[in-house]
């Protein structure tokens, strides 16, 4: 398993998309914070951005590699390896080449420049949002045999967590704004791993005390040690449960 | 020596040698100088009748006081210092207000008197020295100050009486004139410094903190029905209110720091024709309410850090014909909440970080915002209605984002401060939520490239490329 992964390592590091991806993050961090007297506002900007290009690299790059090496994984099956040794292999190869590139492409900046609670939240939920896209273009790819079909349906996942689900939400709002939707609202949220990541970081900014009675419940909520476990802990569902569909179906599948 | 009264030239004469000698050596106070002797003794002689060989005198003797007054151009022979300090023969300032008479000085040394509601019903100037304590001990008000022309200064003043049917203060001022209260630290008490019917009276670099306690605890200033009131240089924590004003008017409020007081910084109601001007508030309970006043001015202030929810930088209810110029908002929660106000002139103002920079309630017409600079609000303006009867002009938006053609520093296309998100939050306040998210972008996006979909309710014809200094 960790062979498998070690050997993909080193073979994303040598095609280079992913020190593009670093140097990209890096770039866009520093002329933020550059540019920006004001870090708090700088933060608010690269968690603007981050929510956007983090996950649609992660779930392009990794559904990308996965079908680049299929032949590989083919062999691999013809081997005495277990399915489960060679799906987590990859995941863990994938994971921790993406992240390693998020974690150089945001923390450093950050921490040069912006080094606070914030800055640490935003590194963590970056990392768990990251993973949970990987996560996320494994089950698009084993759902799929076909490259195109699979990039094209981690592009809809994508598209689908950052824009449609928040068009859905606010849809809802408007024909349910007679109703209390707090609570719901918290349900809602849960149900994205980009708005849980988004809220996160905004609770320890300036949203909490903008948003009013729903802010209240957010920061009360979300602000707790009991919200943070349990949005950590929704994060961590958001990586193990995609990943977890993806190895049943990888399993029984045909290749 | 002669008697005054009986050799009146040689008197006069003698009076007017003793006056020089008397500038020479001014220093020696504590013992009674010649003069004052004399008033001495004019005084007995006063109170003595008589006898027949001195009533020739006597016209003359009782007018000697008030021709000496005239001479000297001043009361000090007349005035004494009573001097106040622990295990003395003069051991409390009532003891020493009950013996003095109008023009005195009181000096108290340094320690700690009990002074429970201590009366100063007389002119006097009293002054602690390395600030002595005034302890009323929870019983009731430390000192209550009802004659004219007081001076209190230099003490600390603890422990007030508080009560929910009466106003407890440390120091109360009630129907006097020209009172100065400087230099003292209120500690702990139910309200600081109360002036109650009083004018032309000042106060100044006092420090009050108050109990921080939710459910006792009054104001640290509080003015009811006053009149040319200047307070200057006052910090304020801790209390109810920092400053509060009820029926107060022509005053001037100067360089005063009010800060984490439980609900305002300053609060001020029916209030006409008073200025304030270099104060800071920050972080108050719920920042800085005005209500029912016209003929404010404001400016210079600094209005920081009043951030929660609900909390205001400056609240403005039923405001007219004011003005608010010049101050700075910097991260409050919504830095000018306007409510039913007309008439008002925002101009030359900064608002940074905050929340909302401005809401306008659309009951509000004919105020002027002009020249201000917004830079890195959450929301610039928001309003709940649709009408817009308010007038902004030459601001500064750090949003927008048009351009200048003729390079005259004025923005070709109108900027509109409420954004079609804001309007949606207005709706719905629960959307917040999906503040900063990719939607919300989208939605600036479009309404960048379709503007029929932007409020029209708010415009800026003639927005500033650079910043207003």
């Amino acid at each position: 398993m960790l062979k498998i992964a070690k050997y993909i390592i080193l073979d994303i590091i040598r095609s280079k998309v992913l020190i593009a991806y670093t140097v990209l993050l890096s770039i866009i961090c520093l002329s933020i914070l550059m540019a920006d007297a004001d870090v708090t506002k700088g933060l608010v900007s690269i968690t603007t951005v981050v929510m956007i290009i983090v996950p649609l690299v992660s779930i392009v790059y990794a559904t990308t590699y996965y079908f680049n090496t299929y032949e590989f994984t083919e062999l691999l099956v013809s081997q005495p390896v277990s399915r489960t040794d060679i799906l987590a292999g990859k995941f863990i190869g994938i994971g921790t080449a993406i992240l390693a590139a998020f974690v150089i492409g945001v923390g450093f900046p950050v921490v040069l420049f912006a080094f606070s609670v914030t800055g640490l939240m935003l590194m963590v939920t970056g990392s768990l949002l990251t993973l949970s896209f990987i996560s996320l273009a494994f089950l698009a790819s084993t759902v799929t045999r076909d490259k195109a079909k699979g990039i094209g349906l981690s592009l809809m996942i994508w598209f689908y967590c950052s824009i449609i689900f928040d068009g859905i939400v606010l849809l809802f709002l408007f024909s349910f704004s007679d109703y209390p939707l707090e609570k719901a609202l918290i349900v809602l949220t849960a149900l994205n791993p980009i708005d849980l990541a988004r809220i996160l970081i905004l609770l320890q900014l300036d949203i909490s005390a903008l948003m009013g009675y729903t802010g209240a419940l957010y920061q009360s909520f979300f602000g707790s040690g009991y919200g943070m476990v349990f949005s950590l802990l929704m994060q961590l569902i958001w990586i193990i449960v995609p990943l977890w569909l993806a190895l049943r179906i990888f399993k029984r599948k045909d290749l | 020596m002669p008697l005054p009264g009986s050799l009146p030239l040689g008197g006069l004469g003698w009076a007017k040698q003793e006056h020089r000698h008397k500038n020479q050596d001014n220093e020696h106070k504590p013992t009674p100088s010649p003069l004052e002797r004399v008033g001495e003794r004019l005084r007995q002689s006063a109170e003595t009748t008589p006898s027949p060989k001195e009533r020739a005198g006597e016209r003359l003797m009782k007018k000697l006081p008030i021709l000496l007054l005239c001479m000297l151009f001043t009361k000090e022979p007349f005035a004494k210092t009573w001097v106040v300090a622990p295990n003395t023969a003069l051991s409390n300032l009532r003891q020493a207000v009950k013996l003095a008479h109008n023009g005195d000085s009181i000096l108290v040394k340094k320690g700690t008197y009990s002074s429970v509601n201590t009366i100063i019903d007389k002119s006097l100037v009293i002054t602690g020295e390395n600030f002595p304590v005034l302890d009323a001990r929870f019983a009731d008000e430390a000192v209550t100050i009802l004659a004219n022309q007081v001076t209190f200064r230099g003490f600390i003043v603890k422990n007030s009486k508080t009560g929910s049917m009466r106003d407890y203060a440390a120091i109360r001022l009630f129907n006097v004139r020209h009172v100065t209260i400087s230099h003292n630290r209120l500690v702990n008490n139910f309200f600081g410094i109360y002036l109650a019917n009083s004018k032309n009276c000042t106060v100044t670099n006092n420090d009050i903190i108050g109990t921080n306690n939710r459910q006792n605890s009054g104001n640290g200033i509080h003015l009811w029905q006053c009149d040319s009131i200047l307070i200057r240089d006052n910090r304020v924590s801790e209390h109810r209110d920092g400053i509060y004003f009820e029926f107060a008017r022509h005053s001037l409020i100067e360089h005063n720091y009010s800060e984490k007081n439980l609900r305002y910084g300053l609060h001020f109601m029916f209030s006409d024709n008073d200025i304030y001007r270099h104060n800071t508030f920050k972080n108050n309970g719920s920042g800085v309410a005005v209500m029912y006043t016209k003929h404010i001015t404001m400016f210079n202030n600094l209005f920081i850090e009043n951030w929660g929810s609900s909390v205001y930088g400056l609240l403005l209810k039923d405001i007219s014909d004011s003005r608010i110029m010049n101050n700075r908002f910097v991260g409050n929660t919504t830095a000018v909440y306007m409510e039913g106000s007309d008439r008002i002139v925002v101009t030359g103002n900064n608002f940074i970080r905050n929340g909302w920079a401005i809401r306008v309630l659309a009951n509000c017409n004919g105020n002027r915002f002009m020249k201000n600079n917004f830079m890195a609000n959450s929301f610039d303006v928001t309003t709940n209605g649709s009408i817009n009867l308010n007038h902004f002009a030459d601001n500064y938006w750090d949003k927008y984002e048009g351009y200048d053609l003729n390079k005259d520093g004025i923005g070709d296309i109108p900027y509109h401060p409420v954004s079609l998100y804001a309007q949606v939050i207005e709706q719905i306040p629960q959307s917040v939520m999906l503040m900063r998210s990719f939607i919300v972008n989208l939605l600036d996006k479009v309404e960048r490239s379709i503007p029929s979909v932007t409020p029209e309710s708010v415009k800026d014809e003639k927005p500033r490329m650079k910043p207003n200094y």
